[in-house]
């Protein structure tokens, strides 16, 4: 089964590609979908079954792969709980998003090439997803990247495109860069990359007494000589068993930025919206860039160890909750405020992986992928019916004109914004997870729990007042786009709002259904088994000896459990004052405040700083080394310098032109007629 | 078949070709085109003949193997054959890559078309000959033989300044030559032999080996090429034909990494440890450096030269490293090499043998016209930039895990190439596909011909199988790696017992 599940999207994705143009778009698209569709059924049955057994993880052989020394990496399948809740997550979103793109790409003259794209984006995320090594996962890792390079790149005469898929690649190989270090430093320390392996092993990083007070690396310096033995040399550095697994754990978290597009490393992803809304909603939201947060939440073995490193993890994840959703704030372009608030959300996950709460990170993933998805193929529905107009400032007044988009829309903005009744079960799938992730920021134990906590709150009311405004400015107000746009506005066909209706149901109901799930307490019986997170995880997700935060944060103040919501309110309150009772005010402050709306229009400057810091200058020392490096010194004192001297010497070469070759030749030939001739006389000698 | 002299038959049978192409004398269209056939069905029988030893190769052994000994005029020197797990499957890439240069040609060389399939067929023998040579001076004769008809296919069928990149091209190895040569006769004088598996055996004082190994590894170094004795081959690459080019980088280049491997690492090795920092300092330069230069280039053929020069860094990271992810990576990635830029080079000669011109401002928006083409420059593109699934992801990875095993810091710089390969590749293939057709004078372009198709599409299935399963590989070269890499710590462990004997007498 999981064979199929993992290998039938490529095979889609080979027959649309190779034999698209043979078959026809139709039967492209009814092949792919047909396959994707499928394939999510089955994974809602590995979801059940994996997840409602009790046998832990296993693994299945696919072919052998690199075997060399003691390095032995096998194609293979690791099946557990995690596992199933990304295959879940990946085949829904994805089958939907098939479906929706019949309707949305009906008029590209390249559908066959699209659904090849998404079928294989699909593939390679599964494989990413499945992977028992973390050399496949890097497989998955880049091949995500590829399909989503190939995406983003998809209407290539748009330059603007193009541009915008050579930077996510090239950013997300900065990731990569930390990403590779990491898994070379992993085989260094544990001889092996295949999960299994390390995770049996990590135990033995774990300093003896840590079970008693967080300061496992004091505890690791008190117990002396063993534990302080030199495991990892890393550019310089002596690094005994804890600091080695924390800086393999940072390596890997790089990785992990790049590709969930964590602060310093987020600037491909607001551009990635040059490619086909579709593709926005399954790879720029709710799949690919989740990548970064499964694959921590996947090596929590390794860094629930280390301290440091998840101090590091909380930190970036707040700081990019809080800087995506400011630079939310003032966006115009309908998509690219949904890309940072699905940035500000990777952030969320990011701090709940960070303190501990790896369930919770994950829980958001899941849900998350059903409310975004759907704000994105909402957002795509709209853009369909304005004629391909991004601007909000140029809709308005869309709510009579396509009111099923409009409702789906809302119930996204409501999830997203995590609407709920506080201490009861009634709310949207944010309420559940995105308040779970607050609460374990309070309760969470590490240096950076605290600033987390502060920063979701306020990057909370940010969501609450980017996703309004959104709403506002699309769907309220009085109609803002020319007449001749106003008189196509069209609803979209079923083809398209179904999948919506689907992300709808999940976005209501996903954090009621699975919530005891991802993050309900750990029972007695499960308390006692050494890394088991709960009955649902079992080992898929590890927790520490000290780590009872699934417990406490049921147990936070009343204060910290309603303040997501009054934030939400707050949120909500301002929007509607700034944008539908007096519109006039949001212009007034930022010719007020102009120095900061700037600031936050252009995304704080981070492109203009990176040009400025990296590719210019790259760029610069590229033209140098060539034209100097190469040419004015190697060349010039070298081959050049020669030949001028030959030539100063003889005169007669350069006249000989290419018959000289042949003088080289033979000169060869001769010298080589010498050697031979010495070694006989040598030898006979 | 046991007893058939397979190596000799495979590294002459070309000369069998260049016999019959002697016998046609007129220079109608009716004979060129013979003469191209000949060669094609010479080189493709070759190939074919040549998987045979694939096929009868015994992995389980690091021994020579198919091994053929003749004595050469009581001299000491010996006609002297073999094969092991490093230098089998560079015959193979030799016999693989050939017919594909004859077919690159069948267009693109017009003039004097029979003197240009001598040329190549004479440099299959000389090729196949350096990779099974077990006679040092045997290996000598084909290694700097088989740079002649190199001069001589850039020089007379190169472009307008071929005669400047010959004579650089020459320049350069004639340095590393002279210094070999002297190495030779050095090695001789202490072991007595010139046979390899013997000169293998025997231990050259540590003294010597310093000597020994700059000699070769001056020779080696330029053949790589390695910073800073890298730019001939920018303007080498960029003035020869296309078939010129891919031998050039498909194998050439690959002749410095298997000496190497099978004289400064093996024979060596106490000086190959003593001066590997020496070695990864160069190769990280050369990472980093030409990376930084190919990003900047105009000329599409200089660019994947210097992409050329950036990737063999990694082989001789990987060789010195000295552990099982360097040295196989290094031979994985010499391999994969082979294919992946032997395409790219190829595709480069599709547009210009319709266009003339390897600018790249020339072009643009390609894929509106030519997609097929797109796809296939896009696939090499990547196993260039060594995404995992092509082959350039597996030798890139396992060369930069042995290096990290070896040195960390040189890892991490060295891990920096990935950023900038990215870059480099992703910018040309954005300037040269991508985009709306523009340029009145590439409307009329046509898509791969039956016979493009017949030479890429070989290439894009062995880039992606050898990604996704390159145990046939590692196969073959495990027992002669294990028994290099136990030899290299036994000569080292020796060493150091030697050192601190003499420490304690002082």
């Amino acid at each position: 089964m999981y064979h199929a599940i993992v290998f039938l999207p490529l095979i889609g994705a080979l027959i649309a590609g190779l034999a698209g143009t043979s078959i026809g778009a139709k039967a492209s698209e009814y092949v792919t979908s047909g396959i994707m569709i499928f394939v999510a059924l089955l994974s809602w049955i590995a979801f059940f079954s994996v997840g409602l057994s009790d046998e832990p993880a296993f693994t299945i052989q696919v072919l052998r792969w690199i075997q060399t020394g003691g390095l032995d990496i096998n194609w293979a399948f690791r099946i557990d709980t995690l596992t199933v809740v990304m295959l879940v997550v990946v085949n829904t979103v994805s089958s939907l998003v098939h479906v929706y793109s019949i309707g949305y790409m009906h008029h590209d003259p390249h559908r066959p090439r699209f659904f090849a794209y998404l079928s294989l984006f699909t593939f390679a995320m599964l494989m990413l997803v499945t992977s028992d090594n973390l050399v496949q996962m890097f497989f998955g890792w880049e091949g995500v990247g590829l399909a989503s390079y190939l995406l983003i790149g998809f209407w290539y005469k748009k330059p603007s495109a193009s541009a915008a898929a050579m930077k996510a690649f090239i950013v997300n190989r900065v990731g990569d860069f930390g990403f590779a270090l990491g898994i070379f430093g992993v085989f260094v320390l544990f001889g092996s990359v295949n999960l299994g392996v390390i995770f049996a092993n990590a135990a033995s990083f774990l300093p003896e007494g840590a079970g008693h007070g967080a300061a496992v690396e004091a505890a690791a310096e008190a117990h002396g000589a063993m534990d302080s033995e030199t495991v990892l040399t890393f550019l310089g550095y002596q690094l005994d068993k804890a600091h080695a697994l924390t800086v393999i754990c940072l390596l890997l978290f790089m990785g992990a930025m790049g590709k969930s597009a964590q602060f310093l490393l987020h600037t491909w992803l607001p551009d990635a919206m040059e490619g086909p809304t579709p593709v926005s909603a399954l790879i720029h939201a709710a799949t690919m860039v989740t990548a970064g947060v499964f694959m921590v939440a996947r090596m929590s073995p390794l860094f629930e160890l280390s301290p440091t490193a998840l101090t590091v993890v909380t930190t970036i994840g707040a700081i990019t909750a809080f800087f995506a959703a400011t630079v939310g704030l003032v966006q115009n372009d309908i998509k690219r405020v949904i890309a940072y608030s699905t940035c500000s959300q990777l952030g969320y996950m990011f701090v709940a992986l960070g303190v501990g709460a790896y369930g919770a990170g994950i829980f958001h993933l899941f849900t998350h992928a059903f409310f975004k998805a759907l704000l994105f193929l909402g957002a795509g529905s709209v853009i369909h019916a304005v004629s391909d107009e991004q601007d909000m400032r140029r809709m308005g007044g869309l709510r009579k004109h396509i009111p099923m988009t409009y409702w789906m829309m809302i119930i996204g903005t409501l999830a997203l914004t995590g609407v709920g009744i506080p201490g009861t079960l009634f709310g949207t799938a944010g309420f559940f997870s995105k308040d779970a992730i607050i609460e374990s920021a309070y309760v969470g134990h590490n240096a950076a729990s605290g600033f987390a906590f502060g920063m979701l709150v306020i990057a909370a009311l940010f969501t609450s007042f980017y996703s309004w405004r959104l709403i506002f400015m699309t769907f309220h107000g009085k109609p803002r786009a020319s007449a001749d746009v106003m008189h196509h506005v069209h609803e979209s066909p079923p083809v398209m709002l179904i999948p919506l209706y689907v992300l709808a149901a999940g976005a209501l109901l996903a954090g009621l259904i699975f919530h005891d799930f991802f993050i309900g307490h750990a029972a007695e019986a499960a308390e006692h088994v050494e890394g088991w997170y709960n009955e649902f995880w079992r080992g898929a997700l590890f927790a520490g000896p000290d780590n009872h935060i699934l417990a406490e944060f049921h147990n936070v103040p009343w204060a910290v459990k309603l303040s997501p919501f009054i934030v939400m309110l707050l949120g909500l309150v301002t929007a509607w004052y700034m944008y539908i009772r007096s519109p006039q005010t949001p212009k007034a402050l930022a010719e007020q405040h102009e120095g900061l709306y700037k600031f936050l229009l252009n995304k704080w400057y981070f492109d203009e700083l990176y040009d400025f810091l990296f590719v210019k200058p790259a760029m610069r020392l590229g033209t140098f080394l060539w034209k100097w490096g190469d040419g004015w010194l190697i060349d010039g004192f070298g081959p050049d310098g020669v030949a001028s001297r030959v030539r100063q010497v003889t005169g007669r070469v350069v006249k000989l032109q290419t018959g000289y070759l042949y003088h080289y030749a033979f000169a060869m030939l001769i010298g080589v007629a010498a050697l031979v001739t010495w070694m006989m006389l040598g030898g006979s000698v | 078949m046991a007893g058939m002299p397979i190596l000799s038959l495979v590294t002459f049978l070309p000369l069998v070709g260049v016999l019959i192409i002697l016998f046609i004398n007129d220079d109608s269209e009716i004979a060129r085109r013979n003469i191209r056939m000949v060669a094609l069905l010479t080189t493709a029988f070759t190939f074919a003949i040549s998987l045979l030893i694939w096929i009868g190769f015994d992995t389980s052994t690091a021994d020579f193997q198919f091994v053929e000994k003749v004595d050469w005029l009581d001299s000491g020197i010996s006609y002297h054959m073999g094969v092991d797990g490093i230098s089998m499957l560079f015959v193979i890439l030799t016999t693989f890559l050939m017919p594909l240069c004859i077919l690159a040609s069948w267009e693109a060389v017009q003039k004097r078309v029979k003197a240009y399939m001598i040329a190549f067929l004479i440099l299959e023998t000389l090729m196949v000959g350096v990779f099974c040579a077990l006679d040092i001076v045997l290996f000598y004769v084909f290694f700097e033989g088989g740079l002649i008809p190199m001069y001589i296919i850039i020089g007379v069928w190169g472009g307008k300044r071929r005669v400047y990149a010959s004579f650089k091209f020459f320049l350069y190895t004639l340095l590393g030559s002279v210094l070999m040569l002297i190495a030779i006769m050095a090695m001789y004088w202490d072991a007595g032999t010139t046979s390899i598996p013997e000169l293998l055996e025997h231990d050259f004082p540590a003294s010597m080996q310093t000597w020994l190994w700059v000699a070769f590894f001056a020779s080696f170094a330029v053949k790589m090429p390695m910073w800073p004795v890298h730019t001939w081959l920018p303007d080498a690459h960029v003035e020869a034909p296309t078939a010129g080019s891919v031998i050039l980088a498909g194998i050439l280049l690959k002749l410095g990494g298997y000496g190497l491997i099978r004289f400064s690492l093996s024979m060596f090795p106490i000086a190959s440890a003593d001066l590997s920092w020496f070695v990864f300092t160069l190769s990280v330069i050369a990472i980093v450096y030409t990376s930084l230069v190919a990003l900047m280039q105009e000329d599409i053929k200089k660019l994947i030269a210097y992409s050329s020069v950036a990737h063999m860094g990694y082989v001789t990271m990987g060789i010195f490293a000295a552990n099982h992810q360097g040295l196989d990576g290094a031979i994985f990635q010499m391999l994969s090499h082979g294919l992946v830029s032997g395409a790219l080079f190829l595709c480069v000669g599709v547009v210009y043998d319709r266009m003339h011109t390897r600018e790249i401002s020339a072009y643009g928006g390609l894929v509106n016209i030519m997609p097929k083409y797109a796809v296939a420059f896009m696939i090499f593109t990547m196993a260039n930039v060594g995404l995992p699934g092509t082959s350039g992801f597996v030798g890139e990875f396992l060369t930069l895990m042995g290096m990290f095993r070896a040195n960390t810091w040189f890892a991490a710089i060295a891990t920096l190439g990935v950023i900038l390969s990215a870059a480099y590749a992703l910018w040309l293939y954005r300037r040269v596909i991508f985009g709306v057709l523009e340029k009145e004078s590439l409307k009329a372009m046509l898509d791969l011909s039956t016979r493009e198709k017949a030479i890429l599409y070989p290439l894009i299935a062995l880039t992606i199988f050898f990604g996704v399963y390159p145990m046939p590989v590692f196969d073959v070269t495990a027992a002669s790696v294990d028994a290099l890499l136990s030899d290299y710590s036994a000569a080292l462990e020796a060493a150091r017992a030697a050192a601190d004997v003499a420490m304690s007498v002082h």
